[in-house]
């Protein structure tokens, strides 16, 4: 057991050392950060100089191992456009991606798994034929065309909730909370269903047709047999059963929902990593570029990590093909 | 369940919340945003238009400039040239910073000092060899190596800082982008002007305050009594924030939403020429042009293949369809506002079969081809008017291969940091400066590789002549034979047809109807012209 983790814990550990690698190897193909730091009246010996001092004129290896040394003890470096600390300003942003990607996660199970259950168990009727067509709609829409539709309908015509920004915030102590103000959490609605509406989708058909195969077998059929009510059967045993995948489904989605909500913050505004990330690629940000793609492997790396070891403890089969090799 | 019966619900709801709304301020906010970012707080650290526009709300400098970009005295009340080489600056009396302290005659030497020092992008504000000179407490002089009638145009965005609180609160040095932990006045500011910083998170917002103790107050021709600032990048977002109501003005605003801006009640599209002109430029340097099937020869050295592509161009398609009538079409390589001999220009017609002629005269009937470099997110619709120019050359027989690509990677390519590494390609330009001295050497001083000489002249046009009539320009005093002097160093230019300009792109703002204010042509918002209704 110890030896598996071990072996995953410095599998991991290579994984990001690779991506730090290629993302580093990328930063020379984003453009030239000097141009971006300066106007265009700068002379030519006053950006020699910047570049020289920024240790860009390095080569690429002593780059890369300067910054593996730095990153090692969390520090990234000074972001070129805001010359703050970029930990300081990921860790302003963080509470913003959280917020907006747990309350996505937990729109998408609220509303997901009910809606599963109701076309499972109602196959025939309209309202189930409403609830797949929507959820195709959510497949095959990219998101940013759906916040765009959803700022169109909500923002613009009704004029009911914002169109962009976070609303007024409450800081309590380093994290930065928009769920306690009325604003706050009308700002969140928007961007939280645009960027949930995908994972709701995959919640909702994985858990009807994992319902319909949980109702097609003996166990369900015996209990029905027995005469036990149709509310048990369907809640209590069938529901039960097709739970095990959904949550392992979401928890491995939450890392993309983390990830991927890049894009739901460059719609709505949303002063979240992402947008960060985003203006610093534009702005060929290096120490935040670097930093994001860092974090975001390491989430991922994490929750794989994870998900891993729980798995041993489910399953015995793992543990044995792990000691027999 | 009716769907009608929700929609009557919200929208009811939404009146409430609207009237609350309504009732609940008591003050006059003011809300913006911008596509870009309010990074640093510190007025040295970047020389950019939105960032020095907006700090110029906050600080102020010894002149400032009207709606129409005409030059007002503001912390200086008046300036003399004593002599040549010496002007003398009367300094208002009576005005406080922010935090209270008095504005003097130390505060302006030790900001000169400081917009000169390392780390600054704003150096070129002023000379390294100007020397300033305190001679009582409100009077300054400073005296020149040499004669310069323009020293001081640039001296609007040259904001004074105080000494005393620099100095308190180390913020001497200007912060540098190397630098490893922020200074207090990156996040702070302390200025002499009409609103104070509030709040600040760079990238996302920031909110302003008016001072009711600034010295032209009692003249104040706003009426708001806080700002607040917000960045919105996406263009659909920002253009539903103004229409929604969220927002007081939003800019820019993309040319094909003009319309639907203007076809709501509530909010219209204000428009109007800005200063930069997009121009072509080519190669003229090298003997073989880098992206081009000619070899051993640079066809754009022959000034009949650059009248050719001239010629080819047919600029009011570029305004009609391109720019959506929002660009004025230009014939020289700087806005007439800043020229005022800009008239006695015109461009060369468009004519393809002219163009064939000269290209069959220089030696090339069947065409040639060459690639071209474009921006696709810098200028107003930059990639549309390439992929249009490369169109127009196609019926000329001249074949391009377009390469557009984002400002960072464009830019990393073709200025002097990537060995000017292009053989045609499309840059737009404003004289820091509004004056012609600026583009005369930037854009076509003669330069080596490294581009020392006309840093921002990509191709390498050079023409002696063109380079001694600039530096006369930059000593002449007499208002009258510099711009004769300017307009004999232009006439040069165009006829050699150094660069192609294109137009001067429009601005785009959108405004809620219940605003009032003024729209400068240099991009800049100056609050103090803001009135809400």
């Amino acid at each position: 057991m110890l030896a598996f983790t071990i072996r995953r814990l410095v599998q991991s550990i290579v994984v990001m050392l690779v991506v730090a690698l290629i993302a580093f190897v990328m930063f020379r193909f984003v453009g030239d950060p000097v141009d971006q730091m300066v106007g265009l009246e700068t002379t030519l010996e006053e950006r020699a100089q910047l570049r020289e001092q920024l240790g860009l004129n390095d080569p690429v290896p002593v780059q890369f191992v300067r910054f593996i040394g730095k990153a090692a003890q969390f520090n990234f470096g000074t972001s070129y456009q805001f010359k703050r600390p970029v930990a300081e300003l990921i860790g302003d942003r963080l509470p913003a991606t959280l917020e907006l990607s747990f309350v996505a996660a937990a729109f998408a199970l609220i509303v997901g798994i009910p809606m599963g259950v109701y076309t499972a168990l109602r196959r025939d009727s309209w309202l189930s034929k409403f609830f797949l067509t929507v959820s195709l709609v959510g497949v095959s829409l990219p998101t940013f065309l759906i916040g765009i539709i959803l700022i169109f309908i909500f923002a613009v015509n009704l004029q009911i909730l914002p169109s962009f920004g976070r609303g007024a915030v409450v800081d309590l102590g380093w994290w930065s909370t928009g769920l306690l103000t009325a604003s706050g959490l009308k700002a969140l609605i928007l961007p939280a269903v645009t960027l949930g509406l995908f994972q709701m989708t995959l919640i909702m058909r994985l858990v009807r047709s994992e319902m319909l195969e949980v109702l097609r077998t003996d166990f369900i059929k015996f209990a029905r047999a027995r005469g036990i009510k149709n509310r048990a059967v369907n809640f209590g045993h069938a529901l039960k059963n097709t739970l095990v995948p959904v949550i392992t489904i979401t928890g491995l989605q939450l890392g993309s929902i983390i990830a991927f909500a890049i894009i739901t913050e460059t719609v709505f505004q949303w002063p979240g990593m992402g947008l960060l990330f985003l203006q610093a690629v534009q702005n060929v940000d290096i120490p935040i570029m670097a930093a994001y793609l860092l974090l975001i492997a390491f989430l991922f790396v994490a929750i794989n990590l994870v998900v891993d070891i729980l798995y041993v403890f489910v399953d015995p089969r793992i543990r044995i093909a792990g000691a027999a090799t | 369940m009716s769907l009608r019966k929700i929609t009557t619900t919200l929208v009811g709801a939404a009146a409430a919340v609207g009237i609350m709304a309504g009732a609940a301020s008591a003050e006059t906010t003011f809300k913006f945003a911008f596509q870009g970012t309010l990074k640093s707080l510190d007025p040295y650290s970047l020389n950019e238009t939105f960032t020095l526009g907006t700090l110029g709300n906050v600080y102020e400098g010894l002149t400032r400039r009207g709606p129409d970009l005409q030059i007002l005295p503001a912390l200086a009340e008046s300036w003399e040239v004593v002599e040549p080489t010496r002007w003398r600056f009367k300094l208002r009396q009576g005005v406080k910073f922010h935090n209270g302290n008095d504005f003097t005659a130390d505060d302006v030497v030790f900001s000169a000092e400081r917009v000169r020092s390392e780390g600054s992008d704003l150096k070129s504000r002023i000379q390294p060899d100007v020397v300033f000179e305190k001679v009582d407490d409100h009077t300054v002089d400073v005296i020149l190596a040499s004669p310069n009638p323009i020293l001081h145009y640039e001296w609007d965005t040259w904001a004074i800082i105080d000494k005393e609180w620099a100095e308190a609160n180390d913020s001497v040095r200007v912060t540098s982008a190397s630098d490893e932990v922020a200074t207090t006045i990156s996040l702070e500011a302390n200025g002499t002007g009409p609103f104070k910083i509030t709040s600040h998170e760079g990238g996302v917002s920031t909110t302003f305050a008016a001072n009711t103790d600034w010295w032209d107050h009692g003249n104040k021709k706003h009426n708001v009594d806080t700002v607040e600032f917000s960045t919105i990048a996406s263009d659909a977002t920002r253009v539903a924030a103004l229409l929604s109501g969220e927002m007081d003005l939003v800019y820019p605003i993309p040319v094909q939403d003009i319309k639907r801006v203007n076809d709501n009640d509530a909010t219209v599209a204000m428009t109007g020429p800005e200063l930069r002109t997009i121009f072509l430029g080519m190669d003229q340097m090298r003997d073989e042009l880098l992206y081009s099937n000619i070899k051993g020869k640079n066809p754009f050295k022959d000034v009949r293949v650059r009248q050719a592509f001239y010629h080819a161009i047919d600029i009011e398609a570029i305004k009609s369809k391109v720019m959506r009538d929002l660009s004025t079409p230009s014939a020289i390589m700087i806005s007439p506002f800043m020229f005022d001999n800009a008239d006695q220009f015109s461009r060369l017609e468009y004519n393809p079969d002219g163009a064939k002629a000269l290209l069959a005269e220089a030696g090339y009937a069947d065409g040639f081809e060459v690639g071209m470099d474009c921006p696709n997110d810098r200028y107003v619709n930059d990639e549309a008017i390439c992929q249009a120019i490369v169109a127009m050359l196609a019926r000329v027989g001249v074949t391009v291969n377009l390469n557009a690509q984002p400002k960072a990677q464009y830019f990393a390519k073709v200025l002097a940091s990537g060995g000017f590494d292009t053989s045609f390609y499309l840059l737009g330009w404003t004289p820091g400066s509004f004056d012609s001295w600026n583009v005369l050497t930037n854009l076509h001083g003669c330069r080596d590789e490294k581009g020392e000489g006309g840093l921002f002249n990509l191709g390498g046009y050079c023409n002696e002549a063109v380079d001694k009539l600039s530096a006369d320009v930059l000593v002449e005093n007499d208002p009258a034979k510099r711009l004769q002097l300017i307009t004999d160093a232009y006439k040069m230019t165009t006829e050699e047809v150094a660069h192609i300009p294109l137009h001067q792109q429009g601005l785009a703002w959108g405004v809620s109807s219940s605003i009032d204010l003024a729209q400068r042509a240099d991009n800049q918002l100056m609050l103090y012209y803001v009135n809400k209704n």
